[in-house]
């Protein structure tokens, strides 16, 4: 959505226009093709989708969806123990609209759980979750923490002002991930073909710009961290091939109206108060180390986990999804084993399928025919 | 993963009674005719009535002023001109 | 002789299972809330069917239960919705609605002046639209094994000999039009459900189309190919539907799709798409290409059409049933949703 500033939508009618004439320009000075440029953010991916963007951009670019949807990659482990979480008596799972379908690892979601009788409630801020369990007091009410760098600081304020307030009957399950140790994780495994990266506009609003330097530094990947508007996308776009037509890759912040370098020190400061780093199991690509988000001991009477001594248990230890290939590039669906057998969207392993627009299911609807 | 919109303030007050034992700040912020609360307790500056905030899930996590936001169009005028663009500055 | 509405004979504040049992408790009911409100000669007969009179013309004949939570809602409330929604299900094939039956399923505890609002929101929409409720029914179950009231009601109408209208009907090129704005009742729900600001200058739109139909069909005749109101699913599982049915695929621009800045502004901020939110008071329109210009003249003298619009051309079936050229220019697909929209923060 825009501010009233950006003068409307012929005004930015015309930006896109001129944005994209900007870009094949560039692309021309860019040898390697396709270009590939991964996303990491959901809502970057919805809006690609919503604008119809990739129909816009010139041939030879490939944006390719990465792990940056929270729901997508929240393990089935963790799904499964907030399934059981929303069976245990006297309990609420309070939970973001997202999570509601999203599949466990016997196919059962919070959407079933609640079809046969729990008390599942969808919420659209942690704070009216905090409000339910003040007006409810009888009963004990579990928002289900998802999201990263962006959500994780409104939920850490959330379980401070239960603290402030002595709150006895109020929990956080925390399935918090965050994205600088995934995407070292990711580009660390070698052999991707991915050169640039589009970075997570609100996440950076929070985390700033240094987090992502290793990717320039270490990995020779352009970074641009982008708002969610059809031209704040374009802009980034454009960041990343001058980057790469000029051999010299970087963090662009291409969306200074919300990110300052720094970040936000009171939001990060809030999140550090209340979580630590901890290893965290990501649906589809395995164990990544301090990756996650758990709660501090100073604030452990929140922590769900420990109140209903949760214990998460993830079905394979190995797993033949090979997401973590397609999002950097080194597969196409097609080429998974999993790919529309054990995997479709009904039924989805991976994240690559679970999110309606990630690699997979498009495949899976489209088959890369172009409508 | 961060479906966040920028809203235009039109008062910042204490957070009334609504919740007893919980004092604090809040945005009251503009939503088409009708107005709607945010949590201040993690944006980073406090917002001046007149000023927008980016609103994650009921909490604002970043104020903008109406300048700071008319400067973030002539980004997009000299990014497509090329003038923005300088490989050898570090990330602002 | 009606009833006082204001005195009740009835001790009961509240519904309880007496009252829909078939005894004294409900025949109180039914004649100080229902016939009251709703009098009529069929209604007063009070026998077990009521019989009209025959007609010429095919019989349209459409039912549908109402569950909507919360009941009452800015705009109108559950009633309302009940007897609109039905009249426009029939008005959707042509048909001119001539009665309704009303059946109600009421959770024991039930506040019986939230019941005698209601009935008289259904007593109000039925007389402005002129379409009696001739039967009804009313059950009442135990606490707990329903959600305060449900509503079904079903609904005769005529359509006027030789006349035709569905889906299977639409060819390529023809001409896609709405009456109005879309997504205002489903976003009405939607924010009173998360409990976002209530004067969000948006509400329910709720309303009967028949005469609007009627004025139409009058006007178009058969160049009219079909009708359709979209209201579970919103516009797109209607287009969806539609193309899927005619075997064709709909191209639809986005920017000519009406949608409120306010609705657009919070779907922005619960993470919806108003092309998915339920409208309840708006149709859908495919006319021959020749008679789209005319269509639009009698849907802008309409006050039942609050922002008509062309929003679309019929093409030759593609990879999809409708794709969109979105607001910047670029493409897309629309598709179903699995289920109900859900508000995202992701």
């Amino acid at each position: 959505m825009s501010l009233p500033e950006s003068g409307g939508l012929d005004a930015k009618r015309q930006r896109v226009d001129a944005l994209l004439s900007a870009i094949c320009r560039e692309l021309d000075r860019v040898p390697e093709r396709p270009v590939r440029i991964m996303e990491v953010c959901g809502t970057h991916t919805m809006s690609i989708f919503r604008h119809g963007l990739r129909h816009l951009l010139p041939q030879g670019i490939e944006l390719i969806s990465g792990p940056g949807c929270p729901v997508c990659v929240t393990s089935r482990g963790q799904i499964d123990t907030a399934i059981a979480l929303s069976q245990l008596p006297g309990v609420t799972v309070a939970t973001f609209g997202d999570m509601l379908r999203v599949p466990g690892s016997s196919g059962f979601s919070l959407a079933k759980a609640r079809a046969s009788g729990a008390d599942v409630r969808i919420v659209y801020s942690p704070f009216d979750a905090l409000q339910l369990a003040v007006k409810e007091s009888w009963r004990k009410i579990c928002f289900l923490g998802i999201g990263f760098e962006t959500t994780a600081p409104v939920v850490a304020a959330t379980i401070e002002m239960a603290a402030r307030m002595g709150l006895e009957n109020f929990f956080v399950f925390s399935c918090h991930k965050t994205m600088p140790n995934a995407l070292r994780a990711l580009f660390a495994a070698g052999g991707s073909r991915v050169e640039a990266l589009l970075c997570p506009g609100h996440v950076s609003a929070i985390i700033g710009c240094s987090p992502y330097r290793f990717l320039p530094e270490e990995h020779g990947v352009a970074c641009a961290i982008a708002g969610f508007e059809p031209d704040d996308i374009l802009v980034g776009i454009l960041s990343l091939l001058r980057q790469l037509a000029s051999g010299r890759p970087k963090v662009d912040n291409c969306y200074p109206r919300a990110v300052n370098s720094q970040g936000n020190p009171r939001a990060l400061a809030s999140m550090d108060r209340v979580f630590r780093l901890a290893d965290s199991d990501w649906r589809g690509l395995g164990l990544i180390p301090e990756s996650g988000l758990s709660i501090r001991q100073g604030f452990e009477q929140f922590d769900a986990g420990r109140r209903f001594s949760l214990q998460v248990e993830e079905p394979d230890s190995v797993s033949p999804c090979r997401c973590d290939e397609i999002i950097t590039g080194r597969s196409t669906p097609l080429e998974c084993p999993l790919f529309s057998r054990a995997c479709t969207p009904a039924s989805p392993y991976g994240p690559c399928m679970v999110s309606s627009e990630g690699a997979c299911a498009a495949w899976y609807r489209y088959g890369g025919q172009r409508i | 993963m961060c479906v966040a919109v920028p809203l235009r303030v039109a008062e910042v007050r204490q957070d009334h009674a609504g919740l007893a034992g919980i004092s604090g700040q809040v945005a009251v912020v503009e939503v088409g005719s009708g107005l709607q609360e945010v949590r201040l307790e993690i944006v980073d500056r406090i917002p001046e009535p007149g000023d927008y905030v980016i609103v994650h899930a009921g909490f604002a996590i970043h104020t903008l002023s109406e300048e700071d936001a008319r400067k973030s169009l002539a980004l997009f005028q000299e990014a497509v001109q090329g003038a923005g663009f300088d490989p050898d500055t570090e990330a602002v | 002789m009606k009833q006082d509405m204001n005195r009740s004979e009835d001790p009961y504040e509240v519904i309880v299972l007496d009252h829909g049992s078939g005894g004294l408790a409900s025949s109180r009911l039914v004649r100080e809330i229902f016939l009251s409100r709703l009098s009529n000669s069929y209604l007063e007969e009070l026998e077990d069917s009521a019989v009209l009179p025959p007609a010429q013309g095919s019989i349209a004949f459409s039912t549908d239960s109402y569950v909507v939570d919360p009941i009452f809602f800015p705009g109108g409330d559950i009633g309302e919705l009940a007897v609109n929604g039905t009249i426009n299900d029939l008005a959707m094939k042509g048909a001119e609605p001539s009665a309704l039956s009303l059946g109600l399923i009421l959770e024991e505890g039930f506040s019986r002046r939230d019941l005698e609002r209601i009935v008289d929101s259904i007593a109000r929409a039925s007389e402005e639209a002129g379409v009696p409720v001739v039967t009804g029914d009313t059950k009442v179950v135990p606490r707990g094994k329903a959600d305060k009231i449900f509503i079904n009601t079903a609904g005769i109408g005529i359509i006027p000999h030789g006349f035709t209208f569905s889906s299977s009907r639409i060819r390529p090129g023809d001409r896609i039009l709405v009456s109005g704005y879309m997504g205002d009742h489903g976003a009405t729900i939607m924010t009173q459900r998360q409990g976002l600001s209530l004067d969000g200058g948006f509400e329910s739109d709720t309303r009967a189309l028949h005469r609007l139909v009627g004025r139409l069909v009058k006007g178009l005749g058969q160049e009219i190919r079909a009708f359709r109101d979209p209201t579970r699913g919103g516009l797109a599982t209607s287009l969806v539907e539609m193309a899927a049915k005619a075997g064709v695929t709909f191209e639809i621009s986005e920017k000519a799709v009406p949608v409120r800045e306010e609705v657009a502004q919070v779907c922005d901020i619960l993470g919806l798409d108003p092309l998915y939110l339920a409208n309840e008071g708006k149709m859908i329109l495919v006319v021959a290409d020749g008679a789209a210009e005319q269509a639009l003249e009698i849907l802008e003298a309409a006050p039942e059409a609050d922002r008509p619009a062309l929003i679309g051309t019929v093409a030759e079936k593609g990879v999809v049933s409708v794709v969109m050229e979105t607001e910047v220019g670029g493409r897309r697909a629309v598709e179903m949703l699995t289920g109900e929209p859900l508000p995202r923060i992701c």
